[in-house]
């Protein structure tokens, strides 16, 4: 396998297996149908220990769904999931405190102070209040957050500060396993790079095994040692940019994405049937 | 034990204090509402000259308005995640629904009874009418014991907001009222409809009521405008027995009321953001 780095070892982090995911709508009421949508048509790919794996896709193509799943906040209708060693669903306890996740909206209780909103998590876990501070100080000051700006609400920051606020709440477990879920969707590019080079770092000093989903193929080249295609809720290609790059015979990885999967980056977000 | 019980249970306390901190003063203002609202109904007692009518009023006002605060805190817990989005990140936390909602329940038992005092105190000044003699730490004793089944009852209506985020927590008005409606808040069972009146017997309330009119001295003869004679603890053990057992079946039931709808969310994705 071509890296990166040093990082990656040869067992198996995540192993996918058919995965598939189908959102059923009811329409009218006297002669009901049911409309069913399929997020996920079976996809299977595995992400080795200190590997960086990006999910490259539109809007619609399914990398939000697969994420749920794999945070257990969706039950799939189909496949096997294996996470360190455990399995999904019937390991979801023990996982969950495996797993740290970044969502593309920062959620979090606006009103609340970054500290406030990262105590509470912090307590949910477990974990000491006062010694998560002390962490979350530190990883705030690595993301270049100013310590001062602690106490304020999370109304009152940034898009981009909020993002590694929320980067920060998924540290602070110290997960082995990071699911992003297009964490640099509408940074600025400052706060995009800041946030690129915290992951770089993260992986070379912890070896944390990262599934990054992304519309941005800069980074998904900078930061995945191997990036899966996916399209319309299927894994159409796999492996490194270069690699990718090769089988489309292109030397962009923009033009690789729409040769292998016939599909647009840029497609309607009303086509998006991710739940 | 501190790190899998404790910890995580106070998060819920420490978030919803804080929150309730941060909108002081628009807690100040439906105090005031509520402190209004109740004395229009009070002084209907008052108007006819029987200080009994009057402090069936005010107890079936300290009632509703006990329950509404902690209805709507328990399901405006729910509906405010699923407005800011967190409700995923608390989702996938180790904390067991046992956990998470006792938590929850805590903090809104201590809101609601805190708030009932406030609204008692404003409520005696400002339709004058003495409450001397009455045992109003049992009446206390009372609602703490009937909370737990209140809390059981909270759980089932907590899957409103889950279901609806949009209607939810509203509807869960319509649940308390049906329950108070049964449990003749501000009148006998006996002039229920006779096929409503065997629901009075299946519901919390109806033993709050009674246990608490028998502390307050409303149904002992010997009490005088002015001056109450108020049954001790002892003679209300059978109504607390009851309650106590409720709590005990309902907490349970509550909870898995609760888990079905967990699973019906994560089947269907109704655990995603909709603010």
């Amino acid at each position: 396998m071509t890296t990166l780095n040093q990082t990656v070892q040869t067992q198996l982090a995540m192993k996918v297996r058919d995965l598939k995911k189908v959102f059923r709508k009811r329409e009218g009421w006297v002669r009901a149908k049911v409309k069913e949508e399929w997020a996920l048509k079976g996809v299977s790919f595995d992400v080795y220990q200190g590997e960086t794996y990006g999910l490259l896709g539109p809007n619609g193509s399914g990398k939000s769904t697969l994420i749920r799943i794999l945070s257990t906040l969706l039950v799939a209708d189909g496949g096997q999931v294996q996470m360190m060693g455990l399995r999904l669903p019937q390991d979801e306890n023990k996982l969950r405190r495996l797993l740290g996740r970044v969502s593309v909206d920062a959620a979090f209780y606006k009103k609340l102070s970054a500290r406030e909103n990262l105590l509470y998590a912090a307590q949910l876990y477990g974990l000491e209040p006062r010694a998560a501070e002390r962490n979350a100080m530190q990883i705030l000051e690595r993301l270049g957050i100013e310590s001062r700006r602690f106490g304020d609400p999370l109304e009152e920051m940034s898009r981009g500060m909020q993002q590694k606020i929320a980067i920060t709440r998924a540290l602070l477990i110290n997960p082995p396993l990071l699911l992003l879920d297009e964490p640099t969707t509408g940074l600025d590019p400052k706060s995009r790079r800041d946030v690129q080079t915290f992951l770089e770092d993260l992986r070379a000093r912890e070896g944390t095994t990262i599934l990054l989903t992304t519309h941005d193929m800069a980074e998904a080249e900078r930061l995945s040692h191997r990036i899966g295609f996916l399209a319309g809720g299927s894994l159409v290609a796999e492996g490194t940019a270069q690699s990718l790059k090769a089988q489309a015979g292109t030397d962009d990885l923009e033009e690789a994405f729409i040769t292998l999967t016939g599909e647009d980056m840029g497609k309607d977000e009303e086509e998006d049937v991710e739940r | 034990m501190i790190e899998r019980f404790f910890r995580p249970m106070w998060a819920f306390v420490f978030r919803d204090w804080h929150l309730t901190r941060r909108y002081f003063s628009w807690v100040v203002v439906f105090v005031f509402y509520a402190i209004v609202n109740s004395a229009t109904i009070a002084l209907i007692g008052k108007a006819q000259g029987d200080f009994r009518l009057t402090l069936t009023l005010l107890l079936g006002v300290l009632l509703w308005s006990f329950l509404s605060a902690m209805y709507n805190e328990i399901a405006n817990s729910i509906s405010y995640e699923r407005w800011e989005g967190t409700l995923e990140y608390t989702f996938m936390a180790p904390v067991s629904r046992l956990i998470h909602l006792t938590g929850v329940s805590l903090f809104a038992v201590i809101y609601s009874i805190l708030r009932t005092i406030v609204i008692l105190v404003g409520l005696v000044l400002f339709i004058q009418t003495s409450v001397s003699g009455a045992n109003l730490l049992g009446v206390l004793a009372v609602l703490l014991v009937a909370s737990l089944a209140f809390m059981g009852l909270g759980l089932m209506a907590a899957i409103l907001p889950v279901m609806s985020p949009e209607n939810g927590a509203q509807a869960t008005n319509i649940f308390q009222g049906v329950l108070l409606l049964v449990s003749g808040i501000y009148y006998p069972i006996s002039v229920l409809p006779s096929w409503v009146q065997p629901l009075a017997y299946l519901s919390p309330a109806t033993y709050a009521l009674e246990a608490s009119r028998k502390l307050m001295g409303i149904s002992n003869p010997d009490s005088r405008p002015g001056h109450l004679v108020g049954a001790p603890l002892s003679a209300v053990l059978p109504e607390l027995g009851v309650l106590l057992l409720m709590g005990v079946i309902l907490i349970p039931a509550g909870l898995l009321v609760f888990h079905q709808a967990e699973v019906w969310a994560k089947r269907t994705g109704k655990l995603k953001r909709t603010g």
